[in-house]
Order: structure tokens, then C-alpha cells, then sequence
């Protein structure tokens, strides 16, 4: 007998029962559905990640009050960090390069009758080398603006839009806590990160900040960076010293504060990634299990209906591999039919999930095979026993078979 | 030639066993037409089985054209059922939601016959038992007479030696069972195929050349009917 018209025999047989063939391979379409999210999820992460880690900035690190008990800084009742902490570092921190106040708070900013609720941050033009932010329209912020304190903001692109629509910005004055700021630049568009808009977001300068809107020295964070990527570690540490010593913290006592280097948050972000694979792993594993099984059962089931219908081709000669072949063949195709709709739902649902959570949707290549693969591959094992079953009959038996 | 020697078929174990043929002894030549009568549960069944290779003897021995069947190889008895032997039975056993043409073309299926050529074989089958055009036709569409025609091209289709009938109109009225008789009969004189038929029916088996009769698993009687 020849593959194809043991192919098409298979093809008819599963066409007699669509319904029932359909809800059979539920299990698989599940399992082949999750491996594809995972990879498709996995990759688009693993892009995210590097993306915003070379979009951080080089050699970047950041400096926050607080305890590293879980995976963020717990800062209840602890110090805040202080300008004198910033000189501090400027001084004793050798392996520093440029360094960076960062404060802010929620406020409303007014043009016209138009505004927008905010968060306005206060720091020195040391912050845009840092992180490379770049100015599309008018000018950076200067270290006249910063010395002077002078009331000039840069807008993220949303500010921008949501105060003057398509109008231009620079050159005109804007109101923030009742101070008239000139606009100054409009930064270039960053697009969402996390789910947030990394674009609605205004910078003023530190001292402008400190003097006209906070009114004292505290500081969120110090944002720093190393000489170079080789003295990342060693601008980490002393910077740990300089402010251990400056919040005079004991030896053997631990900080009250944390300096976080992106890298680590990286890897933060990458087990994060690996439990929601391991998560996802489980379900396909136990998916396809069930749905292995859903077939073995239905493919029994089968056997048992078709008992006659197996007697009568062993009646007019067919082999008892022949039986096997064709059973097998039959638990191979519904388990790539629903390993194929599992593949074509899981990159449907990757690319929404992808696009929901503002990650790039990678089509995961290596899903492809895999899922053929592991179709054919439950196909194979769980339709091993019923195909037994079937041309292990003997054919007056199952001719008989009521 | 079919030969049974010293057949005896037992079925299940000590207590519940039951002896269905009782030390047979059987020959059968090319191109006869023997019926095979007898009361219920006399082994007539089981006797054709034997001869089909659907069923396995208990004890003795079964020859074709000399080579005892029980040293051959399960792919040889798969091809012998596949073109040496047609089988015919009572209940049709065509493969519902299947249509007639694909019915026939069974055989040729397992004998490695291409697509086309086994199209048209199935085709010259339906026509030559009075089915043309119904080739698209599922069993559920055709009447009694009509299934057991398509189960009958369905025998010859592979160009058998020798057709095996269980009751071939036990299940049709007597009109149909006479168009059957008569389609088994030209089978016989106009190709010499062998035919061995069970039947409950005096009038069935006058058209055979010879009666074999049955009787508790022993044959009772073997006459020839000329
Ligand atoms: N699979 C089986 N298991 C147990 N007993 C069986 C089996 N097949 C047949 N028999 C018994 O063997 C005996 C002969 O059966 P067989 O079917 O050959 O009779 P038959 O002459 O064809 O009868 P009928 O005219 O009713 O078809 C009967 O007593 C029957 O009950
Ligand atoms: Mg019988």
C-alpha cells in the first residue's frame, strides 16, 4: 500500500468524525500554542532587554536611598540622599565620569488654557550625557541654565503634544507650580517602556528644582557613570564607600542604600523571563501529555468502532502492518492538525501579547520545526498502542464483532 | 484445488469448549459450485472461514493447490485473501459514508494497484454486476440487493480464483436472493471461478453443482447436483 493512499484513507477516516477529530487535538493546540508563545515571548524579551540596556546608556549606574530587601529598594524611613552626597562622590569617586542629581515630582503644567499632568525632574545637563538623551528641537540644557537656576524646561514629546498639538513649543513660556519656564528643547521621542510612557516627562534644571519647586537639597537618586565599561565595578564600590561613610554606617551594618548597576537589573529582568518559560514549559509539557493521551483515547475508541471495518480489510488482504500504518498515520495527522492550529493561535497570540506589553514580536523560527516535530512525535507515541490494538485482531473476530 | 484434511475446530477452553468441525476431510476443484447446507450451528461458517484463511483450524490441514496453508508466512496469507479468494457475506459488510466505487476499489488498494488503473477496474466490477452508474452511490443510498452487488464487485475485482459466499441472500427477499443467485452462477460458468456457498435455501443450492451437507460438525452428505 502506498503512503499517499494510506495518507488519504487517514484523511477520510478523520473527515467522518470532524467535530469529534477537532476537539481531539484541543490538547495539542494548547501545547504546541504555549511552546510557540514561550518562544516567541522569550525572544521578544531577550530584544526588549538589550534594546533598553543600550538605550540606558553606557556604563551607567544609579544611586538610591532604601534596602535591597526584595527585587526594588524599601526606602521607609531612611535618609534621603543630599547635594553633599553628589559633591562627596564628585570628589573621592575617582572611576566617575559624569554625575548626576535626579528629583522629581507630579505637577501640572499650563499653557494657555491647555494642561497636562506631569512629572517634572530636576537635574544637570551631566544626566543627558548619561543616559544620551538627545534634544530634536531647540537646544540641551546648559551649565549657565543649572548655575543660574534659570526657568527653562525640555519636554518630552507627549508635554509637548498634549500643551501645543502640533504647534512649536521652544521659545514659548509654559507655567509649572506657578513658575513661567521657557521652553528650551523637545527631547527625542522614547516610546513606552514597561507599559509607560517614557515620553511624558518634563526636566528643568536641578538648582531651578531645588530652589523654586522643592525648596530644599534632598535628592531621589544619584545617577552616575563609570570611566569605562572595565570600571564599572570599581566606581560601584567606591561610590558604596563614599556614601557609606557619609551616612555613617558601621562596618558589619548593611546600606541603606542601593547602587544599582543596569546590568543587574537585566538579569532581574531575564529570571523573569526564565520562571514565565518555566511557567510556560509546565503547561505545554502537560498540555501536550493530555492531549497525547485525548488522542490515544480517541484513536481507541476508533479502533474499537472500527472493528468490522478492520476485519473487512484483512478480509481482502490487507496486512496487519498495513492497519498499523493506517492508524498510526491517523494519530499522526490529528495530532499535526492541531499541533499546525496551536502554531498559527500561539503567533496569533504572541504578537497581540507582544504589542499589548510593548515588546518587540519576534516570529520564533525554531517553533516551526519544533512544532511539526513534536506533533509528529505525540502522533507517533500515543497512537503506537491503538494502532497495535488494531492490527493485532484476528480478521473472523473482528468481522463478527458486533 | 482446496483441500481439508482431518480438519477439527474447537472453540474456547475445557468446560465451555465447543467442537464446531469435527475431523472434516474436504476437497474442492477449480471451477465447482458447491453449496454448503446444513442446520444452524452445524459448521458451515466455520468451514468457509477455514477455506478464506480467516480462521485458523484446531487441528489437520489445509492444502491450496498442495502447499499447506499453515507453513506460509502472514504476508502470504495476506495476499492470498487479497487475490486468490473473494469473500461474500450476508450482512454486505461494505464501509459506511463510503462510496460503491470506493468499496471496490478495496482490494486493489492493498494489492498496490495505482490510482488510475484501480478507478477503472472498480468501474468495469460495478458495471459488469449491473451497477453502472451508481459508482457514487454510499451504501445508505442503495438498497439491500443493490449493497450486496457492490459487496460482489467488490469480490472479483482483483480477479479471484475462487469466491466465498455466506449466505449471500439471507438477508434480501426472494426476488433480489433469485438476481444474486443468478450473478453467482454467471460468475461460475463464465469465468470459472470456483464458488463455495453457504445457504439456508433449498432453491439457492439447486444452482450449485454439488451439496455438501452438514451435521454437528461432520459432514452428513456430499452430493453432486447434475
Ligand atoms: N467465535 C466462536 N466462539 C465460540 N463458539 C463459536 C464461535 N464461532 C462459532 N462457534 C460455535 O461453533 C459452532 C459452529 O458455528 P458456525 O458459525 O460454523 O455454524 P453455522 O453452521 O454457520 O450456523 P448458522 O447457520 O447459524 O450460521 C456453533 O455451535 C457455534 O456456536
Ligand atoms: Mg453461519
Amino acid at each position: 500500500m502506498t503512503i499517499s493512499s494510506t495518507v488519504r484513507l487517514a484523511e477520510s477516516a478523520l473527515l467522518r468524525n470532524k467535530m469529534r477529530s477537532l476537539l481531539t487535538t484541543l490538547g495539542m493546540v494548547i501545547g504546541v500554542g504555549a511552546v510557540v508563545i514561550m518562544q516567541a515571548m522569550g525572544q521578544g524579551a531577550t530584544a526588549y532587554i538589550s534594546d533598553q540596556i543600550s538605550g540606558l546608556g553606557a556604563n551607567m549606574l544609579i544611586a538610591v536611598p532604601g534596602t535591597t530587601r526584595m527585587m526594588g529598594a524599601q526606602s521607609a524611613g531612611v535618609p534621603l540622599l543630599v547635594e553633599a552626597d553628589l559633591e562627596a562622590l564628585r570628589r573621592r569617586a575617582h572611576s566617575v565620569r559624569d554625575i548626576a542629581p535626579l528629583i522629581n515630582r507630579p505637577l501640572r503644567t499650563m499653557y494657555g488654557t491647555n494642561y497636562h499632568n506631569t512629572v517634572i525632574n530636576g537635574t544637570t545637563p551631566d544626566f543627558f550625557r548619561i543616559r544620551k538623551f538627545v534634544v530634536t528641537e531647540g537646544r540641551d540644557m546648559s551649565d549657565e541654565d543649572e548655575r543660574t537656576g534659570a526657568l527653562v524646561c525640555i519636554l518630552g514629546p507627549t508635554v509637548q503634544t498634549a500643551l501645543f498639538g502640533s504647534d512649536h513649543a521652544v521659545g514659548k513660556e509654559i507655567r509649572i507650580h506657578n513658575l513661567p519656564m521657557r521652553v528650551i528643547g523637545i527631547l527625542e521621542p522614547r516610546g513606552s517602556m514597561l507599559g509607560m510612557d517614557a515620553d511624558d516627562i518634563v526636566y528643568v534644571p536641578y538648582n531651578t528644582f531645588a530652589r523654586r519647586i522643592s525648596g530644599n537639597d534632598r535628592l531621589g537618586a544619584i545617577m552616575f557613570s563609570a570611566l569605562s565599561q572595565d570600571e564599572i565595578d570599581d566606581a560601584k564600590e567606591q561610590a558604596t564607600q563614599v556614601l557609606r561613610q557619609r551616612r555613617h554606617i558601621l562596618p558589619g551594618e548593611d546600606d541603606d542604600f542601593v547602587v544599582r548597576d543596569p546590568r543587574e537589573m537585566a538579569s532581574v529582568l531575564e529570571s523573569v523571563t526564565g520562571a514565565l518559560t518555566i511557567l510556560l514549559s509546565g503547561i505545554a509539557a502537560i498540555s501536550l501529555l493530555v492531549g497525547g493521551i485525548g488522542i490515544m483515547n480517541i484513536m481507541l475508541v476508533s479502533v474499537t468502532e472500527r472493528t468490522r471495518e478492520i476485519g473487512l480489510r484483512l478480509a481482502v488482504g490487507a496486512t496487519s502492518s498495513d492497519i498499523l500504518t493506517q492508524f498510526l498515520v491517523e494519530a499522526t495527522i490529528l495530532a499535526l492538525l492541531g499541533g499546525m492550529i496551536g502554531l498559527l493561535i500561539g503567533l496569533g497570540a504572541s504578537s497581540i501579547v507582544a504589542k499589548a506589553i510593548s515588546i518587540p514580536f519576534v516570529v520564533p523560527i525554531a517553533a516551526i520545526p519544533i512544532a511539526f516535530g513534536v506533533s509528529v512525535l505525540i502522533g507517533i507515541v500515543f497512537g503506537v498502542a491503538p494502532a497495535r490494538k488494531a492490527s493485532q485482531l484476528i480478521p473472523l473476530e473482528a468481522l463478527r464483532f458486533e | 484445488m482446496l483441500e481439508l484434511r482431518n480438519i477439527t475446530k474447537i472453540y474456547g477452553q475445557q468446560a465451555s469448549a465447543v467442537r464446531a468441525l469435527d475431523r472434516i476431510t474436504l476437497g474442492v476443484n477449480d471451477g465447482e459450485f458447491v453449496a454448503i447446507t446444513g442446520p444452524s450451528g452445524s459448521g458451515k461458517s466455520t468451514t468457509l472461514s477455514i477455506f478464506g484463511i480467516l480462521e485458523t483450524p484446531t487441528a489437520g490441514e489445509y492444502l491450496i493447490e498442495g502447499i499447506p496453508v499453515q507453513n506460509l508466512a502472514k504476508q502470504v496469507l495476506a495476499l492470498l485473501r487479497n487475490n486468490r479468494f473473494g469473500f461474500v457475506f450476508q450482512t454486505f459488510n461494505l464501509l459506511p459514508r463510503t462510496s460503491a466505487l470506493e468499496n471496490v476499489m478495496l482490494p486493489l488498494i492493498y494489492a498496490g494497484v495505482g490510482t488510475r488503473e484501480r478507478t477503472a477496474r472498480a468501474k468495469a466490477a460495478l458495471d459488469s454486476v449491473g451497477l453502472p452508474g451508481r459508482y457514487d452511490a454510499h451504501p445508505n443510498q442503495l438498497s439491500g440487493g443493490q449493497q450486496q452487488r457492490v459487496a460482489i464487485a467488490r469480490a472479483i475485482v482483483n480477479n479471484p480464483s475462487v469466491i466465498l459466499a455466506d449466505e449471500p441472500t439471507g438477508n434480501l427477499d426472494s426476488k433480489m436472493g433469485k438476481e444474486i443467485m443468478q450473478l453467482i452462477q454467471n460468475l461460475n460458468r463464465d469465468r470459472g471461478i470456483t464458488v463455495l456457498m453457504v445457504t439456508h435455501d433449498a432453491s439457492c443450492a439447486a444452482y450449485a453443482t454439488r451439496e455438501v451437507s452438514f451435521l454437528d460438525g461432520k459432514i452428513e452428505r456430499d452430493r453432486s447436483n447434475a
